[in-house]
């Protein structure tokens, strides 16, 4: 019965012109709990229990590309049983974004209005400006939130401030932003101390487990990226003999080349992002060096695999300047994930850290050329 | 944490500030103190130039060069000859890494 209610709203709407507030069709998932009345048709009612299956495609986001096609339809949301004068919560069409506030509004009555930002979080949205002025304005009269919302006030995560200005919205609309706290979980307190944030409440940090939680998606791009590019490469130069190419030096001769890029790899991506208000100097290239020649002088102490790299003036000149270059390289990727790095900032870094890159990677080559000649004996 | 010292493109216009203390309600690392009433930077080395103080200044008093603080982008937008752009995924610009 709701449903042809709904689609009889659609048509009606379609007639007049006039776009409808509440997603086309009520959203199925089990995060949808029945819907309410709103002056501009139902809204879908939401749940404010995470589910098993909402918690497993959430941790899928954090490790995979699942993330890039996560979203709900934007629109109007109700939380147990709102009124005129029940808050309104804006969020992002990121369902994690999404689940990370309702998960926080248990045993309120409230709106939640959730902007179109392609299904991006909060932060980078704004970042882009999805999460911004023009979209917030246009869905606040397409959901005829003034008659939803008596009262005139619309809560915006603070880090959705990026893309919005709170003036501009408030003589577009009437409606007065309220930045809540930088994280969801502040919420219950923020509505507690009367809507008003502590300084820490507003300050983003960059904890331990927060930087854990990010570095699957620095360890496996990177592996999927540029290591199996890497290991065929190795795997053909030590293989290529006068002879042909042979499979049994292809193999001996690249491991210990195949291990150190891993150990690269697992220096750049995870110890650097994980240990790094400990490792020394600000500069993420120079951090990620650091780390990618301790891992490649622990990993070259640790096994006899490594006694011709060891040993070989060529190949061990190429070991110390490849990989830890190797490790700076990947480290410097995690500035896009940090809380903390500005553009200006990654431009200066880049501007001395590239040509270093680049003549390294032109040296290692070299190394590389007159090992093999010397190995060929035309040397 | 900080990032490197000095590079932060924030500036401030005292003479235009009007004191209402939005800038340091937006701003995520607590770049900005009061004096006399009106808003001063005074850690400028913990900005990222997101432009949250720029964006909700009624009275336009602060400029920054904002951007995104991530290599990845800003290489891409080397190699494209355009602005940095976190859009990296594969299918051509929906999704985002950051």
């Amino acid at each position: 019965m709701p449903e042809i209610k709904l689609v009889l709203k659609k048509d009606e709407n379609a007639a007049s012109g006039r776009t409808c507030c509440a997603p086309a069709a009520l959203p199925a998932g089990p995060w949808v709990a029945g819907s309410v009345n709103t002056p501009c048709g139902q809204a879908p009612g939401i749940s404010t229990e995470l589910t098993r299956r909402d918690r497993w495609d959430n941790f899928k986001c954090r490790v995979s590309s699942f993330r890039n096609d996560y979203a709900v339809p934007p629109g109007l949301y109700a939380v147990g049983a709102p009124d005129r004068e029940s808050e309104v919560f804006v969020s992002a069409n990121y369902k994690f974004s999404f689940d990370t506030l309702r998960r926080q509004l248990k045993g309120l009555n409230a709106w939640v209005l959730v902007l179109d930002t392609k299904g991006i979080n909060v932060w980078c949205a704004a970042g882009k400006g999805t999460f911004g002025t023009n979209e917030l304005i246009r869905r606040i009269s397409s959901v005829n939130l003034a008659a939803v919302a008596g009262h005139g006030k619309i809560v915006l995560p603070q880090l959705g401030a990026p893309g919005v200005s709170a003036h501009e919205v408030s003589k577009a609309t009437g409606f007065r932003v309220i930045y809540g706290p930088v994280r969801a979980k502040d919420i219950p307190e923020f509505i507690k101390a009367g809507y008003k944030a502590t300084r820490e409440m507003r300050t983003v940090k960059f904890t331990f487990w927060d930087r854990l939680v990010l570095s699957p998606m620095e360890i496996i791009p990177a592996m999927k990226k540029y290591y199996p590019l890497y290991a065929l490469f190795a795997l053909a130069v030590f293989g290529l003999q006068p002879s042909g190419i042979l499979f049994r030096s292809a193999f001996t001769g690249a491991l210990p080349f195949l291990l150190l890029g891993l150990a690269s790899v697992f220096s750049g991506a995870f110890l650097t992002p994980v240990l790094l208000p400990y490792v020394p100097f600000r500069s993420f290239a120079v951090k990620g060096w650091i780390m990618g020649a301790a891992a490649l002088l622990f990993s070259m102490e640790s096994s006899t695999w490594f006694k011709l790299v060891r040993t070989n003036v060529e190949l061990l000149a190429l070991c110390l300047l490849f990989f830890p270059m190797a490790s700076s390289y990947i480290a410097l990727q995690f500035t896009g994930s940090t809380t903390f790095t500005g553009m200006s900032g990654v431009k200066k870094e880049l501007k001395t850290a590239i040509p270093i890159y680049m003549a390294s990677a032109v040296i290692s080559l070299l190394l590389l050329a007159a090992y093999k000649l010397t190995e060929w004996r035309l040397i | 944490m900080k990032y490197l010292a000095n590079t932060a493109t924030l500036r401030i216009s005292p003479e235009k500030c009007v004191g209402c203390g939005m800038c340091a309600e937006v701003c995520p690392h607590a770049v900005f103190s009061f004096e006399g009433g009106k808003a001063a930077i005074s850690g400028l080395d913990a900005c990222m130039e997101c432009g949250a103080c720029v964006n909700n200044c009624p009275a336009g008093a602060l400029s920054v060069n904002r951007g995104v603080g991530c290599a990845a982008a800003i290489i891409n937008g080397m190699l494209t000859g355009g602005e940095p752009s976190c859009d990296c995924s594969p299918k051509g610009g929906k999704g985002s890494c950051c």
